[in-house]
């Protein structure tokens, strides 16, 4: 009995060994980078030609590790020791916090070309195929009929800007009246059907269970969902929306404990070249050089107004939270349900 | 008897609770599992083998089980230091060891998780000392390791200590008294009635650990190929759209799970006709 135990736990693991086996090479540099979510297709490509650009140059082997998750629980682990050499994260005030927590020196938003953001996005409109509920510019949201989906400003990074995008429209449209741009935001929030608490789950909510008009997405999201469900969706880009500017920066505590400043430097680097750039189109991320930027003109529309969050309407992210989104703050005023 | 004439009585009764159970469980565990291997089916054999062959994802194979592997090891060991402790000796607060020992079951996993990162974490207590002597726990493998001790913690304990408390020590004074040493009392004593709940244990400890999750979670760091295990894994690939791979994946994870209680209902089998004689 017992010899027919034994061959039987034997068998098991040996079903396993054989895929165990296969990894025990180790690269000759390894460095880590901790991005967020939407980003793991980029990086995929990106890493892949970085690691082959880096063995030619210098004859090593490098092997960049990725991890994803959502952008502030990810500076939070850089925070707790999760040893990342890069972090490539949504919001600048997400690597603000791990600056807070000394492990980058302040001014790094400066240390990289345009703001540290090798790429943007914006705020665009997904409708379905024909747009039939005909909607172009954000006060066609507020028609009569028309179902808004979108996360909730409350706990999605995501919906923070489309708030703001919406903010910054109404404000032109009503000429800095606050009190109609309240109520401008009031009405969209009364379109909305589903307040998801995040942006995967609105896409879902949109494109899955075919709930509303039009999703308020991330540029890069709604190209996602195009591939997803081939012929079914359009995007609209509205004529004004925000420049959302996901930053860059490098670690300086774990680099120089782990003495890799060099190549994590010059990785990031290698994000503005344009081979760098153009991987960054093609993954729906606007590339921050025009130059390149100007070749992806078939497929982002470049002729849009963006606002930034730097923008004096809105005075950076630490204001802009403080007044809209803390508790108490204009979207809980209008937002009462 | 009294059971006998019960049912008799109450067919309909008898009927009625075999059936809910039945639709209970097909329901609830049954049609889910079906439901992964069915959308694997879909997506073809192709895609299939491609997902399961994935460099990340055969990673991450890897290192649940080396996590797994790990954490039975020590959980057993511990496991039967406890119960031995429990049952075999007097001591004050002996009653509040047997509870502490469910911790795990009561305990919210993220709760663990949160536990290591405030002690092992960058900002925990013990980072001067770890940081001096080079050491990494946690967004490491060691911290995956302790996060999945955590959780399958009971599963080893609980299943041996029934055994030696119903059986006594009677057997394991006499073995004394005629001179045997601790070793061999265990060998030939203790263990011949313990072993089959302790594979028992084993067996469902393997389970959990292979597919813990939370607690993992929150130490893993997510960094691919390293950090991330098989279940984190398949978690991310299903939130970044690719559902085959995402379900081939899980597909692992659940012919595993197939193949552990296939495992233990043999092992109930064998174990039955081992204790007629």
């Amino acid at each position: 009995m017992k010899k027919l135990l034994l061959s039987a736990l034997i068998f098991i693991f040996s079903a396993f060994l054989p895929v165990s086996g296969n990894f025990l090479l180790a690269a000759d540099v390894e460095i880590n980078n901790v991005s967020y979510d939407p980003t793991r297709e980029l990086y995929d490509e990106f890493n892949g030609v970085f690691e082959a650009k880096y063995k030619a140059d210098t004859g090593k082997t490098l092997e960049v590790v990725q991890s994803h998750g959502g952008s502030s629980k990810q500076a939070r682990t850089v925070i707790e020791g999760n040893e990342a050499d890069v972090v490539t994260l949504a919001l600048a005030i997400d690597i603000t916090e791990i600056e807070k927590a000394g492990l980058i020196k302040p001014g790094w938003q400066k240390e990289f070309p345009h703001n540290s953001a090798p790429y943007t996005s914006t705020i665009v409109f997904l409708v379905r195929k024909g747009n039939p509920k005909n909607i172009h510019d954000w006060d066609d949201l507020i028609r009569e009929g028309v179902g808004v989906i979108t996360p909730n400003p409350k706990t999605s990074g995501g919906a923070r800007w489309n708030y703001l995008a919406a903010w910054a429209f109404a404000d032109r449209k009503f000429n800095h009246d606050e009190a109609k741009v309240k109520q401008f935001l009031k009405e969209i929030f009364e379109h909305v059907l589903v307040l998801d608490t995040g942006a995967r789950g609105s896409t879902n909510t949109f494109v899955a269970n075919g709930q509303g008009d039009v999703l308020l997405a991330w540029e890069n999201e709604a190209y996602l969902a195009l591939e997803e469900a081939p012929g079914k969706f359009e995007i609209v880009s509205p004529p004004l929306s925000i420049l959302a500017e996901p930053p860059v920066a490098i670690v300086d505590a774990y680099v120089d404990k782990k003495g890799t400043r060099e190549v994590a430097t010059e990785y990031l680097n290698y994000l503005y070249t344009p081979e760098g750039q153009r991987i960054a189109g093609k993954h729906f991320y606007r590339p921050s050089d025009p130059a390149i930027a100007e070749e992806f003109k078939d497929q982002f529309q470049l002729k849009m107004e963006l606002v930034t969050i730097d923008d004096p309407l809105f005075g950076g992210w630490e204001k802009a939270q403080a007044k809209h989104f803390n508790d108490g703050g204009v979207f809980d005023q209008i937002y009462t349900r | 008897m009294a059971e006998l004439s019960f049912s008799r009585e109450n067919k309909w009764l008898r009927r009625l609770l075999i059936m809910v159970s039945f639709v209970f469980i097909t329901v609830m565990l049954i049609l889910p599992l079906v439901q992964v291997l069915a959308q694997v089916w879909d997506f073809g054999f192709k895609n299939f083998w491609e997902a399961v062959t994935d460099e990340y994802t055969l990673k991450a194979l890897k290192l649940s089980i080396l996590t797994m592997i790990s954490a039975v090891t020590l959980n057993t060991l511990f496991g039967l230091a406890a119960a031995w402790a429990i049952t075999r000796f007097r001591f004050w607060g002996k009653g509040l060891l047997i509870t502490l020992i469910d911790i795990p079951f009561a305990v919210s996993p993220v709760i663990a998780g949160l536990v290591f990162i405030m002690t092992f974490g960058r900002l925990g207590w013990t980072y001067p000392f770890l940081e001096a002597h080079d050491i990494k726990i946690v967004f490491a493998t060691p911290g995956l390791v302790l996060a999945t001790i955590f959780v399958t913690f009971p599963f080893v304990a609980r299943e041996i200590i029934p055994v030696l408390l119903s059986r006594g020590t009677d057997e394991e004074e006499a073995a004394m008294l005629l001179g045997s040493g601790f070793f061999q009392l265990f060998r030939r004593v203790t263990f011949p009635h313990l072993k089959w709940a302790l594979l028992y244990g084993i067996i469902l400890c393997t389970a959990r650990a292979l597919g813990e999750f939370g607690a993992v979670s929150v130490v893993s760091g997510h960094l691919r190929g390293k950090t991330n295990t098989l279940p984190l894994h398949i978690e991310i690939l299903f939130r970044e759209y690719h559902t085959a791979q995402s379900f081939s994946a899980a597909a692992i994870l659940v012919a595993a799970a197939i193949l552990i209680l296939v495992f233990r209902n043999i092992l109930e089998h064998v174990s039955e006709k081992d204790r007629e004689f």
